[in-house]
């Protein structure tokens, strides 16, 4: 179990680093913009009719330190609610010994 | 289970080699304004009677068993934070999960379609990624289409009687390819104005699909690790849902 854990984590690192030490002169951006080239490429005659809302109210792009920030705030949203669940269950799991015997069958 | 897991591991590193190595760009949601009215309105009404069902199924769940609303509330988290990582991959940009998985499989497709609506209006307003004209349409393939697939995968992995973790594994990878194959069709379906349809389509996969495999996978692997973590410490939630019948 707890080597499974730990073979999973260092498999999704690998797969998430690796490009990044092979692909030295890879971009690594361009998220957004590379599916309206695309779209371009298709359908050249099509303009965009509606700008993101938050890029309409500050009338510009949104810097990106500003935009890593909100990705921030999501990712620490996400983290605080799960980790706060899981330290229940955790704790619970304590108070709840029989219940483990009694179910240790699970795979 | 050892061996099943080394099954996956082997199985996870040829797909991550197989893919070689192309820079290559990529788009995640579909952009702000990027669709044609008709088609914003159309994928929103499609999404209406998705959304309406999800919302009947969670609190049907939550009326019946209270506690569950921590699951729930986990399930949603996992897709806040999952869809948050921006990941780089073999074909030189990033691209991010959408982990919708795990909360098809706890709590059904449905269910999902409003935890990820939640996460796409925050990413419309916020981020600019995404947007509130193509909410309609990103819903669709990433809080519908995707968990629905996820969650006919689990069944059908579960009626075969494919190791669990295995089927998990499948059901959140496959999801998550599919959610961007469906946002190439979409794509494609607005746009085909210079090249016919097919090779619109063509066009739109090869920039979704490859550079979505690894993040696939590693969204497969991280949904597993997760449910191994419930399995071991929320026993109770998992039985009331009907995910650990057979456990008792």
């Amino acid at each position: 179990m707890k080597k499974t854990v730990i073979l999973g984590i260092v498999l999704i690192c690998l797969i998430a680093l690796i490009p990044l030490f092979v692909l030295k002169d890879a971009e690594f951006g361009g998220s957004d913009d590379a599916g309206s080239q695309v779209v371009e490429e298709v359908d050249s005659s099509y303009d965009p009719w509606a700008a993101p809302i938050l890029e309409t109210l500050i009338g510009g792009e949104l810097p990106g330190e500003v935009e890593s920030l909100f990705f921030c705030i999501q990712t620490g949203i996400g983290v605080g609610i799960i980790s706060f669940i899981m330290g229940r269950f955790v704790e619970r799991k304590k108070w709840m010994k029989q219940e483990e015997d009694s179910a240790r069958d699970c795979n | 289970m050892s061996k099943q897991e080394k099954r996956i591991l082997a199985l996870t590193s040829v797909c991550a080699l197989t893919f070689g190595i192309a820079p290559r760009v990529n788009a995640m949601h579909i952009m702000e304004g990027y669709l044609p009215g008709g088609f914003c309105i159309a994928w929103g009404v499609l999404c209406l009677p998705f959304l309406a069902a999800g919302f009947f199924s969670i609190r049907k769940t939550l009326r019946e068993h209270r506690n569950l609303i921590t699951l729930l509330a986990m399930s949603g988290a996992f897709v806040f934070v999952i869809s948050s990582l921006k990941i780089p991959t073999m074909f030189g940009s990033c691209s991010h999960m959408t982990g919708t998985g795990l909360g098809a499989i706890l709590f059904g497709p449905t269910a999902v379609s409003i935890l990820g609506l939640i996460v796409l209006l925050f990413q419309a307003l916020l981020l600019a990624h995404g947007g509130l004209t193509t909410i309609g349409a990103n819903t669709f393939s990433m809080a519908i289409a995707g968990p629905f697939v996820s969650w006919g995968i689990y069944l059908l992995c579960k009626k075969v009687r494919i190791n669990r973790k295995v089927g998990i594994f499948l059901a959140a990878a496959l999801g998550d390819l599919f959610t961007y194959c469906i946002t190439a069709l979409q794509l494609a379906l607005a746009h085909h104005a210079d090249v016919t349809m097919g090779e619109a389509l063509v066009e739109f996969l090869a920039v979704f699909a490859p550079t979505q495999v690894p993040l696939a996978i590693i969204e497969g692997i991280i949904t597993v690790l997760i449910v191994m973590g419930l399995e071991t410490y929320a026993k109770p939630e998992l039985r009331a849902i009907g995910f650990l019948k057979e456990a008792k």
